[in-house]
């Protein structure tokens, strides 16, 4: 230290001013950076924002058209009009029987299916869960058709029964598969007392794993429904009589059945079967403890 | 045996004792007892139609008419290859799949999340509040508000009018671009998600590590970044193209594969032929070869998992 700083002190000297030169010139670039960057983020929202503010402004609008528009007139008039049986009540309540449904139907085989794979060792099971994974990832839409014809076969076409059936199963690989992540993360500790106290392993999992695994089950239901509410092709080939139609499908009148589009009121309709879809989103960012955690969740 | 407790870790202490054989067969089957629904329900609804698929493929079923079906062999397949209508919905759905999936999604999404870091806090969650609202949006909402985007007296024409950039009528001009960019908008958060989760995981040091080094911005992108999160580019590029190589509703809906067939991706050009043709053969046979695709890109993805546990 001394050999380095007693020949040459002024280079030390200017050694420690540049120094602070740098560190200020650093402190003033990263606020630049900060800016720049922030501007082009809030650019980018805006791009993301305009469609999203069109949906909200026209579906206020009583003169609403393909622009982003301060309502005027302001109005509620566009939900008063679509809030009857034929438009909204009937194809909401379809969905809910149809997503509530093939959700109750898939949560409860995935969780039966979840408990053996998670806690036992087999040698099936590598396979299984290796086959589970790679259904995750065959385009549902290809299997259409065949489902299609196979439900013609067995008269299952146009059936609400039907319907869940082949939503509950095609969500099935992937919800077995995050239950089982979820329930891993249990530990055995407790389960291994009931089991001492002679409990069967069907009260095990009701009594000890599920109310630990509560948040768990959570998102499996409510990524589940989600899926589903927002899916349109599987209700769309196998659903033909309109009044069984749910909302993601059902929509389409708005288009084809009237003359005119009437933008306000597919804006409003639009609005109040998005609804709970970002309620229900919120609640799971909520139980995950922010969103990117699902992201961490969905990547396996 | 106390040893392996844990989640998923080793066999569960049975109480009885080392059973005999046919004991431990029969208890092996009675554990798997819950499995079973699960796996009858996919046999019947998945495995099923995916064997449909194969048999179908290979007939020449319709719809209508009573004529019967009947064994074509690769008749569909080739006949397939010889459409000049099915080569152009391979190619718009290569177009589609590289434009909004691969260059599109991918990239603005791994842009925003690196961008998110040095953003101060509120922009942040501004911009992912934004960006994962129209990712959870149902794919039909989705659809109309950007067909009304879209649209020739739609916002972007507007938009574009302001700023004195030539406007023109998007959905018939430029169909297959206006849906591919469609669907970066609808599926950008996936990306973004991701890639968040995957930067957090690089520890700081290294970053600052080449800073001190003395690496550019792009350099300490392209030889450290890039590098430490590939697998999570790799998982991501898989996931985000199964996911589009099998959108269907939100093309349909803007522009029902038109103008002519100009947006008419495989799903679409599938769903032409099954149902407004009614050639079920010929439709499954074009769905077979999407899910040869897609069952490729699944096992692709199997294997970059594998690596990565």
């Amino acid at each position: 230290m001394a050999v380095v700083s007693s020949p040459k002190p002024r280079v030390h000297g200017e050694r420690v001013r540049s120094a602070r030169e740098r560190r200020v010139r650093t402190r003033s670039r990263r606020r630049t950076e900060r800016i720049v960057v922030n501007t082009i983020l809030l650019l980018i929202a805006v791009l993301f924002l305009v469609p999203l503010a069109w949906l909200v402004m026209a579906s206020l609008n009583g003169t609403a058209d393909l622009r982003v528009r301060v309502p005027h007139p302001m109005t509620l008039d566009n939900f008063h009009r679509v809030l009857n049986a034929d438009m909204t009540y009937r194809p909401i309540l379809n969905g809910l029987i149809l997503c509530g449904g093939a959700t109750a139907l898939c949560v409860v085989c995935a969780v039966l299916a979840a408990y053996p794979l998670s806690r036992y060792e087999s040698r099936y099971k590598r396979p299984f869960l290796l086959t589970i994974l790679f259904t995750t990832g065959l385009p549902i839409t290809a299997v259409m058709v065949p489902v299609y014809a196979m439900f013609v076969q067995v008269n299952l076409i146009d059936t609400m029964y039907g319907t869940i059936l082949f939503l509950g199963s095609s969500a099935l690989p992937f919800a077995i598969w995050l239950t089982k992540n979820f329930m891993d993360g249990v530990p055995l500790v407790l389960e291994e007392a009931a089991w001492t106290d002679g409990a069967s392993s069907m009260q095990t999992l009701r009594r000890v794993v599920l109310p630990l695994m509560w948040p768990g089950i959570t998102v499996v239901t409510i990524f589940t429904f989600l899926s589903m509410w927002g899916n349109f092709f599987v209700p769309f080939f196998l659903l033909l009589s309109p009044d069984q139609l749910p909302a993601s499908v059902s929509i389409l009148n708005f288009f084809s059945s009237r003359g005119t589009v009437e933008y306000g009121q597919l804006a409003a309709f639009s609005l109040l079967y998005s609804a709970p879809v970002v309620v229900l989103y919120a609640v799971m960012s909520k139980v995950l403890g922010g969103s990117s955690a699902l992201g961490g969740a969905l990547k396996g | 045996m106390t040893a392996t407790y844990g989640p998923g870790a080793g066999t569960v202490p049975r109480p009885g004792g080392a059973p005999s054989r046919p004991g431990r067969t029969r208890r092996t089957l009675l554990r798997g007892l819950p499995v079973v629904p699960s796996v009858i329900l996919m046999l019947l609804f998945l495995a099923g139609p995916i064997a449909y698929c194969v048999y179908y493929a290979f007939t020449d079923m319709r719809l209508t008419g009573a004529s019967g079906t009947h064994f074509v062999g690769f008749g569909n397949f080739t006949k397939a290859f010889g459409d000049s209508n099915f080569r152009n919905a391979v190619e718009l759905t290569l177009i589609f799949t590289v434009l909004s999936s691969i260059v599109g999604q991918n990239v603005l999404g791994l842009f925003l999340a690196a961008l998110m870091r040095s953003a101060s806090k509120s922009v942040r969650s501004t911009v992912s509040t934004v960006v994962v609202v129209s990712w959870v949006l149902p794919e039909v909402v989705a659809a109309y508000l950007l067909y009304a985007f879209f649209r020739r007296e739609g916002e972007l024409n507007a938009i574009l009018h302001v700023l004195h950039l030539p406007q023109q009528n998007w959905l018939f001009t430029l169909p297959i671009v206006a849906v591919s960019l469609a669907n970066v908008w609808r599926g950008t958060a996936f990306s973004m998600l991701v890639y968040s989760a995957a930067l957090q995981e690089i520890p700081a040091e290294i970053t600052e590590a080449a800073e001190v080094d003395g690496a550019g911005r792009w350099k300490r992108l392209w030889h450290v970044t890039l590098p430490m999160i590939r697998r999570s580019i790799g998982t991501n590029l898989m996931l985000n193209t199964l996911q589009t190589l099998s959108v269907f509703g939100l093309i349909f809906v803007m522009t029902r594969g038109g103008p002519g067939n100009r947006s008419e991706t495989l799903p679409l050009y599938m769903y032409e032929q099954a149902f407004q043709d009614s050639l079920i053969g010929y439709g499954t046979a074009v769905a077979l070869m999407l899910l040869a695709v897609g069952a490729l890109f699944s096992v692709l993805y199997l294997r970059l998992l594998r690596t990565e546990v």
